[in-house]
C-alpha cells in the first residue's frame, strides 16, 4: 500500500495524518468511519461506536514522508517562538477571520429568522477553520471557487461583510446588485468565482480557472502561478462531474486544489450511507494525485497542508486533494430542521470548536493575550452590526436592474468588423434586440 | 486548408466546411486567448473535420483534446472563460450538450445576470445539430463521404434539434448559420461575443458549398447577431427558416414560383436573439407566413414566431401561420419512415399554398 502513494508524490512531503502538538491526543476521530458491513444499519451506530479500526488502517496505509517544518516540531512541545507554526500576527490574522466567519454566520440566522434574508441559507458554523486555513494563505489573484455554503469563503477571500449582507438582504449595494444571493456569491475583484447551488457544478469550473492559469503562462507567456481552490462536500464526492475533473486536473496537472469539506452529512443523508467507500482521500491517488487527509476542526493543521498543497500547485507539480475532515453545528439550511444528526454527535464536535482551540493554543503559547483576543471580537461585533446597518439601509435594486446584465453586449447584436461593439456604430439603425 | 475554387469572374465557391475552419483559424490566429477544445479535435482533425489542420498550427495547448467528460469539459470552458480566456467547446453533436447543459445555462447563461454584471463569459458552445447522415444520405453528401470515409453516425434517438432549447432561455445567443457565408460571419462574431453563444450547425450541410462574396474573405468580417437574412424577396408570403431549412425553404419558392405564387424566404440566422422586426415587416409585407423548422412542434422556434407575429401583425394577416415542423415523435431508423419525421420541400409547398388560399396574384 505505502508504494501506491509514494508514485503518486514526486517528493514526498503531503503529510498525512499531522499530530502536531504531541503533548495532545490526536485529535482525529477514527469512529468516523465504520466497517463497511454496518453501512446498512442506522446512523447513529456509527457515531458512538469508538472502533480504532479506522485509524489502524490508516497507519497500515500511511504516507511515507512528513514535511520537514512537521518533523522539527513533533519533537518540541513546549512554546519557544521559533518552534511555533505561527506567529502572533499570523495567528490573530487567523483568529479574526475565523471569529468574523462565526459571528457573521450567527447574524444571518438572526437576520433571516427577522425576515430580512429570505430564500435558501446555509451557514457555515463550525467549519471556518478549513475556510480560514486555506484562504488566508492565497493572494488575491488566486481563485476561489465554492458552492451555497459559501458566505464565509467571501468574507475569508476578502469581500467585505457590508457586501455579502447586503447581497443576502437582496438590496442593489449586494456584490452582485442582488442578483445572485446567498447560493451566488461573485466577486470579480477578489476572484471569488461564485457560488454554485448545483453540489459539484463548481468544480468544473474551478478546473477552468485553474486552466486558464496554466494556458496563460504556457500559450500567454504571462508571469501567471495562480492556483485555484475548490471548495465542495462529502456529497460531492459522489458525484460524476467530481471524478471527470480530477481526471481533467491530474492529467493535465492544473494548478488547484481539491479541498472536501467533509462534514459527514449531505443534508440528512450520512455520508456513510451515501458512499461505497467513504475515505475520500484516497481517490485522489487513483487518479495520480496525492490524496491527504487532515483535521478540519483544527486551524493550524488544515494551514499546514494548505501550504504544501498550495506550494505544489503553484510549482507547476498538480492538483491536490485534501480532505477536511469538519462538521457544521447548525443545520444544512436555515430550513433543516436537523432531526437527524445524533446528539452525542454533535456535543462532540461542539467540544471541538476551531475558534475555542485557537484561542487556547494562542494563549497557552502566549501569541496573544485574552485582552487581544476581546479586543478583536469586540471588533469584530462592530464590522457585523455595521454590515447590517449598511444593508439595512440600502435601496433594493430600481425597476430598470431587471431586465439589465443579460448580456454583456448592450443590445444584442454582437461585436463588428471594427473590434466594437454594433450597436455603437451609428449607421446601424433598428434593432428589436431589447426586450 | 482554405481550398477557394477561383476562375475569372465567378464569385468564389466555399463549404460550409471550409468556412468553419477558416473562420477558426483566423480568429485562433488573431486572439491568443481563444482556443477550441472538444472529443477528437486535435489527430483527429475533428469529428466532422472541421478542425482539421488546427493541431499542426496552433499545438495541443489550444486545440485540447479531451476526454469523454461533457460536463467537466463543459464547466472548465466556463470557469476559463469566467478567468480570461476565450473557449471554443466543440461537441460533438448537440445531442450530447444534454450532459453539459447544466453549465452551458447555469454556468454561462445565467452568470453574468447573477453577478450582477461582473462576470462575462464570452464561450461558445458550437457542433452539429438537428438530424444527422442517415442511411438516406443525400446528394451533398456523396463527396463527403470519398473524402472522410470514417463517417460517424448516431442512433436515431440521439438526433434532435435543439434550437428551442436554448433559444428559450435569457443569457444566451443562439445563431444558426445556413450557407457559407453565414458561417463564416456568424463564427466570427460569436467567437468575439462577450456573451455565451450556442452556435448550431448542421452536419449535412457542412460538405455543400455556396457562393460567397469578397467581402467575406476578410478575415475581419462577421456578421451582425440578431439579424436575420431576406434571401429572397417576394410579396406573396414569407417563409421563415433556420439552417437546412432554408435551402428546403428555396427549393420550394422555386417551386412556387411557377405556379405564380412568389414567396420570401427568411434565413433567420439568430434564434436568440430572434429578429422579430425582420419578420414582421415582412409579413406586414405579404400578409400571410409559413414558419419552417426541424425541430419538435411544440414549444418551438415556429410556436414563437408565430406568437409574436400574433402579437405584433395581427391586423396584417390575411391566412393562418403555418407552422411546418419536425414530427412530434422521437427520430425513426428507417429512411421512409425518417422522411415523414422532417419537413420536406413538399410540405412546405403545401402550406404555402393553404396560406394562400383565396389569393390573388397582385
Amino acid at each position: 500500500m505505502p508504494t501506491m502513494y509514494s508514485s503518486a508524490f514526486a517528493s514526498p512531503k503531503i503529510v498525512q495524518h499531522l499530530n502536531l502538538r504531541s503533548n495532545e491526543k490526536p485529535l482525529f476521530d477514527p469512529s468516523k468511519s465504520a466497517p463497511p458491513t454496518s453501512f446498512f444499519g442506522s446512523t447513529h451506530e456509527f457515531c458512538l461506536s469508538k472502533t480504532t479500526t479506522l485509524s489502524s488502517q490508516h497507519r497500515r496505509s500511511a504516507v511515507v514522508a512528513a514535511a520537514e517544518a512537521v518533523k522539527l516540531r513533533k519533537s518540541n512541545s513546549s512554546a519557544s517562538p521559533s518552534n511555533l507554526l505561527i506567529t502572533k500576527e499570523e495567528g490573530l490574522e487567523l483568529y479574526e477571520d475565523m471569529v468574523l466567519g462565526r459571528v457573521f454566520e450567527d447574524m444571518c440566522a438572526q437576520m433571516y429568522y427577522r425576515g430580512k434574508m429570505f430564500g435558501f441559507v446555509h451557514l457555515y458554523n463550525g467549519q471556518e477553520a478549513v475556510s480560514t486555513g486555506f484562504i488566508k494563505l492565497l493572494k488575491k489573484e488566486d481563485s476561489v471557487v465554492s458552492t451555497y455554503r459559501d458566505h464565509v469563503h467571501a468574507l475569508s477571500k476578502g469581500v467585505p461583510a457590508r457586501s455579502v449582507m447586503s447581497e443576502l438582504f437582496g438590496k442593489a449595494t449586494g456584490c452582485c446588485r442582488g442578483q445572485g444571493g446567498s447560493m451566488h456569491m461573485f466577486d470579480k475583484e477578489h476572484n471569488l468565482l461564485g457560488g454554485f447551488a448545483f453540489i459539484g457544478e463548481g468544480i468544473p469550473v474551478a478546473t477552468g480557472a485553474a486552466f486558464t492559469s496554466k494556458y496563460r503562462r504556457e500559450v500567454l507567456n504571462e508571469n501567471c502561478d495562480d492556483v485555484t481552490v475548490a471548495f465542495f462536500g462529502d456529497g460531492t464526492c459522489n458525484n460524476g462531474q467530481f471524478y471527470e475533473c480530477l481526471n481533467m486536473a491530474a492529467l493535465w496537472k492544473l494548478p488547484i486544489i481539491f479541498v472536501v469539506e467533509n462534514n459527514l452529512w449531505a443534508i440528512g443523508m450520512s455520508h456513510l450511507r451515501a458512499t461505497s467507500d467513504p475515505v475520500i482521500w484516497k481517490k485522489g491517488p487513483a487518479f495520480g494525485m496525492p490524496g491527504v487527509h487532515v483535521d478540519g476542526m483544527d486551524v493550524l493543521k488544515v494551514r499546514e497542508v494548505a501550504k504544501e498543497a498550495i506550494g505544489r500547485a503553484r510549482r507547476g507539480e498538480g492538483p491536490t486533494l485534501v480532505e477536511c475532515e469538519t462538521y457544521r453545528f447548525r443545520g444544512h439550511s436555515l430550513a433543516d430542521p436537523d432531526e437527524l444528526r445524533d446528539p452525542g454527535e454533535k456535543a462532540h464536535y461542539s467540544s471541538r470548536d476551531p475558534i475555542i482551540a485557537l484561542k487556547k493554543y494562542l494563549t497557552e503559547n502566549n501569541l496573544a493575550s485574552e485582552a487581544d483576543l476581546k479586543a478583536i471580537e469586540k471588533k469584530i461585533d462592530e464590522v457585523v452590526e455595521e454590515a447590517v446597518e449598511f444593508a439595512d439601509g440600502s435601496p433594493t435594486p430600481p425597476r430598470s436592474q431587471l431586465l439589465e446584465n443579460v448580456f454583456a453586449d448592450p443590445k444584442g447584436f454582437g461585436i463588428g468588423p471594427d473590434g466594437k461593439y454594433r450597436c455603437e456604430d451609428p449607421k446601424f439603425t433598428e434593432g428589436t434586440a431589447q426586450v | 486548408m482554405l481550398r477557394i475554387l477561383r476562375r475569372k469572374s465567378l464569385p468564389v465557391s466555399m463549404t460550409v466546411r471550409e468556412a468553419l475552419n477558416s473562420a477558426l483559424d483566423e480568429e485562433m490566429a488573431a486572439d491568443p486567448t481563444v482556443f477550441l477544445m472538444g472529443e477528437e479535435v486535435g489527430e483527429y482533425q475533428g469529428a466532422y473535420k472541421i478542425s482539421k489542420g488546427l493541431l499542426d498550427k496552433y499545438g495541443p495547448r489550444r486545440v485540447v483534446d479531451t476526454p469523454i467528460t461533457e460536463a467537466g469539459f463543459t464547466g472548465l470552458g466556463c470557469g476559463a472563460a469566467y478567468y480570461g480566456l476565450k473557449p471554443i467547446v466543440e461537441f460533438m453533436t448537440f445531442n450530447f450538450s444534454m450532459q453539459a447543459i447544466d453549465h452551458i445555462i447555469n454556468s454561462a447563461a445565467k452568470t453574468y445576470y447573477m453577478s450582477g454584471g461582473q462576470i462575462s463569459v464570452p464561450i461558445v458552445f458550437r457542433g452539429p445539430n438537428g438530424a444527422a447522415a442517415g442511411v438516406g444520405a443525400q446528394h451533398s453528401q456523396a463527396s463527403y463521404w470519398q473524402e472522410f470515409p470514417f463517417v460517424i453516425t448516431f442512433p436515431s434517438y440521439a438526433t434532435q434539434c435543439y434550437a428551442a432549447w436554448y433559444g428559450s432561455c435569457p443569457g444566451v445567443k443562439v445563431l444558426s448559420p445556413y450557407s457559407s457565408e453565414d458561417a463564416r460571419g456568424l463564427l466570427k462574431a460569436a467567437i468575439r461575443d462577450p456573451d455565451p453563444v450556442v452556435f448550431l450547425e448542421n452536419e449535412l450541410l457542412y460538405g455543400e458549398s455556396f457562393p460567397v462574396s469578397e467581402a467575406a474573405l476578410d478575415a475581419n468580417f462577421c456578421l451582425p447577431v440578431g439579424k436575420a437574412n431576406i434571401e429572397r424577396e417576394g410579396q406573396d408570403v414569407t417563409i421563415t427558416a433556420f439552417s437546412k431549412m432554408v435551402g428546403y425553404a428555396l427549393k420550394a419558392a422555386d417551386i412556387l414560383e411557377k405556379e405564380g405564387i412568389n414567396a420570401e424566404v427568411i434565413n433567420l440566422r439568430s434564434i436568440r436573439p430572434l429578429d422579430r422586426a425582420t419578420i414582421n415587416n415582412s409579413v406586414r409585407k405579404t400578409n400571410r407566413l409559413v414558419t419552417v423548422e426541424e425541430g419538435f412542434p411544440q414549444h418551438g422556434v415556429c410556436a414563437e414566431i408565430s406568437a409574436s407575429v400574433n402579437e405584433d401583425s395581427f391586423d396584417y394577416l390575411d391566412a393562418p401561420i403555418e407552422r411546418i415542423t419536425g414530427a412530434d415523435v422521437p427520430m425513426p431508423y428507417a429512411v421512409n419512415l425518417e422522411k415523414m419525421a422532417l419537413p420536406q420541400v413538399e410540405d412546405i409547398v403545401r402550406a404555402a399554398k393553404r396560406a394562400c388560399y383565396g389569393y390573388v396574384p397582385k
